[in-house]
C-alpha cells in the first residue's frame, strides 16, 4: 500500500484503495497505450438515462392539481411546497381586515444573493428607496459558491449572436429566445459595469480578459476571477449597495407571502424575522423576487451544491399569487460532488480533473464508465453502479460515492501537474488532511441547479403589476438545461433590468391601495377541496436537519 | 458500518454540553444531535464566513479560530459562534481625488493601518491560511497589488479584526484595496470598449434580427454549423471562416 496520508480513513475504506491502487498501473499504462473505456451508443445512452438519470423518474414527480400551472409535471417534493398552506404569520394576517404596515420602502427586494443586490444598486440609482430582506446574512447564496466563472461574448471572434446560439442550443432550444436575446446582449455592458466597480477578473498585463472554453461553447467566453468567481462578485457587489445610503438591508428576515391591493397590484409582503421570531409587514410600490434556487429541498434524496437557504421560497410565493412556473421538470445534476470526505458533501469537483485524466473506479478498482461522457450520462452511470450493481463506496454517514481518482494525473502527466493547475483546490484540501496527489476523492452526483421557475417577461417584469423577479428563481432564459457561466450573466442582467423597471413603476404608479391576501382566496378554497392537511405548510424557509425543526 | 459511528465526543456549543458522533464536521454533528441552525451558516461550503468560531480545546491554552461546516469535532472543544461583528466600515463611493493616488485614498479610509504592531495575531488565526498581516502592511506601504494578491481569497469572516490590538479593520481594508486596484490601476479591457462599439453596427444587429426570425428549423442547422474556437488559440487572434455572425 502506498503511504495514504495520516488522516483516518474509515474501515470500509482500506480494502477498497488497495483494490484501487493495485489497479491504478495497469490503468495508466492503458492510457498511455492510448486505450480508454469505451463510450456508449447513442441508444445505451439513452437507455441509461431513462433508467437511472433522476429527472426520468417518472415516480418522482407528478402534475400540479391547483394554480396557475395546474396540469405541469414538477418534482413531488416541490409539488408537496406549492400546494401547501400559508404559514400561521400570513394565516393570522387573514383575519385582519386591513392589516397595517411597519415598513414603507418605494421597491422592496426579497433577497440578498447576486440577482437581488444588482436590482438594489440599479433601483436606488434610479432615485428608488430600497430595501432588502434577506434570509440569512446579506451575501449568504448561491451566488458566492460559484466558482467556475461568467459567460460574456467579449472578445473578437464572438458575438452576442453566437453567445444566443450556444445558450438555445444548451437548452435544447426551450428556451424564451426573448429573455436569452437580452442576457446575450447585456453582457459586455455588465463585464465593464463589474471591471469599473472593481471586480478584479484573471487579466493579461495588458488588462485583457482571460477566457476559457466551457461545457457548449463555441467560442471562449468563460471569464473568471480565479477559482472564487462568485465571491469576488457578490462582495464587492455587496459592498456597493451597502455604501449606498438610499438601500438598506434586513438580515435574518424572510418573506413569506406577496400582499396585494384591491386592483391585484402586488404592494407588499409579509416578513418573519427569524431570530426575533416575529412578523413585519412591509408596504411597497413594487416588489422584486430574487430568492434563488431549490437545491436544500434534497430533491430524491440527493446531496446538494446548494448554500441553506435555497428551499423554493421565491417560487411559492410567487406561483401562490397566480403565477405561472416553467421548465421545473429537469433540474441540473452535477456528476461529481463530493462525497467524502463529509465536510465537503454535495460540493462539486470540478470537470477539469476528468479532463486531465482522473478516472472513475468503483469499490472493486475498476473502471465502469468513459468519464468524458457528458454530464447527464456520467450522473447516470455513476447511479447505475452504485444502485444497481452496488458497488459504491460507503462513506461513515452511510452515504455512497465512487472514486475519483485523482492521483493518475500526476502519473499520466508528470509529477507537480495536480499542484499547478488545481492550487486552490490542492492547499485546501491538504489543509483538511487529504493529498490529493496521493488519495482519491469519493464522488456522487449532486443536485445542483434549478433550470426554470417562474416565468418573467423582458425587463424581469411578471404577469402581476408590480411585481417582478430575477435570477435563479425565475425560468425561461435557460430553458431546459443551463450552460456553465450563464447564471452568473443571467443574475446580473436580469437583477439590473428587475431594478431599473422596478424604480420605474415605483415612481410613475405611486403608492399601492392597501394590503390584502385577496390572492389567496380561490387557492385556499382549493386546497380545501383536495383535503390538503392543514399542517402543511410553505415556504419551509430553512431546510430541517437533525431532529428538531428550526423553527 | 464503520468503527467511527459509534463513538462520541463531547463538545460545548454555547456553553451547553453535547455528546456528538466523532469524524464529523461541527456543523454537522450538531445538526444530528438536534440543533437547527438560524445563524451561524451559510453556504456551508468554507466560502461564506458565517459559521466562523472561536474555540478552545479544554486541555490546551491556544485559542482558535475556525469554520463550523470544515472543523472536525474533537473531544473537549469549547465553541463560541461569531455571527456577527461591529466591524468599521468605511464609506466610498469609489471616487479617487485627481491629486491624488487610491492607496493614499484607502490610507484616508482606513489610517489605523499604520498602527499595526505586527503582532501576528491575525495571521495566526485565519482559516484560510491568509498571511493577514503582511497584507495590512502592503496595504500600508502603497503595494496595492500585492495586498489584493496576499487577500484574495478572503471570505470575510471577521476573525483577524476580532484579535486586532490596532482595531483595524483587515478584511474591509482589503476589500476597498482590491475595489480600488481594480478600477483605477489595472487597464481596462480594450477589447471590451472595441466590441461595445461593435454592437453598436447595423449590421451586426440586421444580422441578429435575421437570426431571431429564423424557423427553429433552421436555427437547429445553424447550431450545427457553428466553428468551434480552438483551445489553444492564442487570445484575440483566431477568426472564424464565416465572419457573418461576428
Ligand atoms: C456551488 C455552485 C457553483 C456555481 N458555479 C457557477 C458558475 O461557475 N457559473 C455560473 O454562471 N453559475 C454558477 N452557479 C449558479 C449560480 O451561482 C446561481 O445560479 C446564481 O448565483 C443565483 O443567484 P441568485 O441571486 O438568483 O440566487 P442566490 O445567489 O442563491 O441568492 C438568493 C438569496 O435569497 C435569499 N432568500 C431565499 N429565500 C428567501 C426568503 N424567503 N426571504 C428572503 N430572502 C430569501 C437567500 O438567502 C439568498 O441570499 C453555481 C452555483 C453553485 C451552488
Ligand atoms: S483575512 Fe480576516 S476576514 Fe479574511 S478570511 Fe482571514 S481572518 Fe477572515
Ligand atoms: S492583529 Fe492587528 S496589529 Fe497584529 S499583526 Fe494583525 S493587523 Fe497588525
Ligand atoms: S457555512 Fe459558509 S463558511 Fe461555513
Amino acid at each position: 500500500m502506498t503511504e495514504l496520508n495520516p488522516m483516518e480513513l474509515p474501515d470500509s475504506f482500506r480494502d477498497s484503495l488497495r483494490m484501487l491502487e493495485r489497479s491504478r498501473r495497469e490503468r495508466v499504462a492503458a492510457v498511455r497505450r492510448g486505450e480508454s473505456f469505451p463510450l456508449l451508443s447513442l441508444p445505451d445512452r439513452q437507455a441509461w438515462l431513462e433508467e437511472f438519470h433522476p429527472d426520468y423518474r417518472y415516480d418522482q414527480r407528478r402534475r400540479l392539481r391547483i394554480g396557475p400551472s395546474k396540469g405541469e409535471a414538477v418534482p413531488l417534493e416541490l409539488a408537496e411546497l406549492l400546494e401547501s398552506w400559508p404559514r400561521s404569520s400570513t394565516l393570522a394576517l387573514l383575519n385582519d381586515d386591513a392589516p397595517q404596515h411597519d415598513i414603507e420602502t418605494d421597491v422592496l427586494v426579497i433577497g440578498g444573493g447576486g440577482a437581488g443586490a444588482a436590482a438594489a444598486i440599479t433601483a436606488a440609482e434610479a432615485g428608488a428607496h430600497v430595501l432588502i430582506a434577506t434570509k440569512l446574512r446579506f451575501g449568504d447564496s448561491n451566488t458566492l459558491m460559484a466558482e467556475g466563472g461568467i459567460q460574456v461574448a467579449d472578445q473578437e471572434c464572438d458575438s452576442p449572436i453566437l453567445h444566443f446560439l450556444d445558450a438555445m442550443g444548451g437548452g435544447h432550444f426551450t428556451n424564451d429566445p426573448e429573455l436569452v436575446e437580452r442576457l446575450v446582449s447585456d453582457g459586455p455592458e455588465v463585464l465593464r459595469w463589474l471591471e469599473e466597480i472593481g471586480v478584479l477578473f484573471d487579466k493579461y498585463p495588458t488588462g485583457r480578459m482571460m477566457v476559457r472554453h466551457g461545457g457548449g461553447t463555441s467560442r471562449k467566453r468563460l471569464h473568471s476571477a480565479g477559482d472564487v468567481t462568485g465571491l469576488e462578485m457578490m462582495r464587492v457587489i455587496r459592498d456597493q449597495a451597502e455604501n449606498d445610503p438610499r438601500i438598506s438591508v434586513m438580515n435574518f428576515c424572510a418573506a413569506v407571502e406577496l400582499l396585494t391591493d384591491d386592483n391585484g397590484r402586488v404592494s407588499g409582503a409579509v416578513l418573519e424575522r427569524l431570530v426575533k421570531k416575529d412578523t413585519v409587514v412591509v408596504r411597497a410600490k413594487a416588489v422584486i423576487v430574487a430568492t434563488g434556487g431549490l437545491g436544500r429541498l434534497h430533491l430524491q434524496d440527493f446531496p446538494t451544491s446548494n448554500h441553506y437557504g435555497a428551499t423554493a421560497d421565491g417560487l411559492v410565493m410567487a406561483y401562490r399569487a397566480g403565477l405561472p412556473l416553467r421548465d421545473l421538470k429537469h433540474s441540473q445534476y452535477h456528476p461529481t460532488g463530493i462525497a467524502f470526505p463529509e465536510q465537503k458533501l454535495g460540493l462539486l469537483i470540478t470537470e477539469k480533473f476528468r479532463g486531465l485524466g482522473a478516472q472513475l473506479i468503483n469499490r472493486h478498482g475498476d473502471e465502469f464508465v468513459n468519464s468524458l461522457e457528458p454530464r447527464d450520462v456520467t450522473t447516470a452511470a455513476i447511479i447505475r453502479e452504485c444502485q444497481e450493481y452496488e458497488n459504491g463506496v460507503e462513506t461513515p454517514s452511510g452515504g455512497q460515492g465512487i472514486w475519483l481518482d485523482i492521483p493518475m494525473i500526476d502519473l499520466l502527466h508528470g509529477r507537480g501537474t495536480i499542484e499547478r493547475e488545481f492550487p486552490g483546490r490542492f492547499t485546501e484540501f491538504l489543509s483538511k488532511g487529504v493529498d490529493l496527489r496521493t488519495m482519491p476523492l469519493l464522488a456522487y452526483p449532486t443536485l445542483h441547479y434549478q433550470n426554470g421557475g417562474v416565468t418573467i417577461h423582458g425587463d424581469g417584469m411578471t404577469d402581476m403589476p408590480g411585481l417582478y423577479a430575477a435570477g435563479e428563481v425565475t425560468g425561461g432564459v435557460h430553458g431546459n438545461n443551463r450552460l456553465m457561466g450563464n447564471a452568473l450573466l443571467e443574475i446580473l442582467v436580469f437583477g439590473r433590468r428587475a431594478g431599473r423597471s422596478a424604480a420605474e413603476f415605483a415612481k410613475s404608479h405611486g403608492a399601492s391601495k392597501g394590503l390584502g391576501l385577496s390572492h389567496l382566496e380561490s387557492f385556499m378554497r382549493r386546497l380545501e377541496e383536495l383535503n390538503v392537511d392543514r399542517s402543511r405548510t410553505a415556504p419551509v424557509l430553512l431546510p430541517s436537519y437533525g431532529e428538531v425543526k428550526p423553527l | 458500518m464503520s468503527q467511527q459511528q459509534s463513538e462520541t465526543v463531547t463538545v460545548w456549543y454555547d456553553e451547553e454540553p453535547f455528546q456528538v458522533p466523532a469524524g464529523r464536521t461541527l456543523l454537522v454533528a450538531l445538526e444530528e444531535v438536534g440543533i437547527g441552525f438560524i445563524r451561524s451558516i451559510g453556504c456551508r461550503g468554507g466560502v461564506c464566513g458565517a459559521c466562523t468560531i472561536l474555540y478552545r480545546i479544554s486541555s490546551e491554552h491556544e485559542l482558535r479560530v475556525g469554520l463550523m461546516c470544515q472543523e472536525q469535532v474533537e473531544e473537549g472543544m469549547r465553541v463560541m459562534p461569531l455571527p456577527y461583528f461591529p466591524q468599521k466600515k468605511a464609506r466610498h463611493d469609489l471616487e479617487v481625488d485627481v491629486d491624488e493616488s487610491p492607496d493614499y485614498r484607502i490610507r484616508r479610509l482606513y489610517p489605523e493601518v499604520s498602527r499595526c504592531i505586527m503582532c501576528g495575531e491575525c495571521t495566526r488565526l485565519c482559516p484560510m491560511e491568509i498571511d493577514v498581516m503582511s497584507y495590512v502592511g502592503m496595504i500600508k506601504s502603497g503595494d496595492l497589488k500585492g495586498a489584493a494578491k496576499e487577500s484574495f481569497t478572503c471570505i470575510q469572516c471577521q476573525a483577524c479584526a476580532l484579535r486586532c490590538p490596532a482595531q483595524i479593520s483587515q478584511p474591509n481594508a482589503a476589500l476597498i484595496s482590491r475595489r480600488l486596484l481594480g478600477r483605477c490601476t489595472i487597464p481596462r479591457a480594450e477589447h471590451l470598449t472595441r466590441t461595445m462599439e461593435r454592437m453598436e453596427e447595423p449590421r451586426l444587429q440586421q444580422a441578429f434580427r435575421r437570426v431571431r426570425r429564423m424557423s427553429e428549423d433552421d436555427l437547429r442547422a445553424l447550431y450545427q454549423r457553428r466553428e468551434r474556437e480552438p483551445n489553444e488559440a492564442p487570445p484575440g487572434t483566431w477568426l472564424p471562416e464565416n465572419q457573418s455572425l461576428i
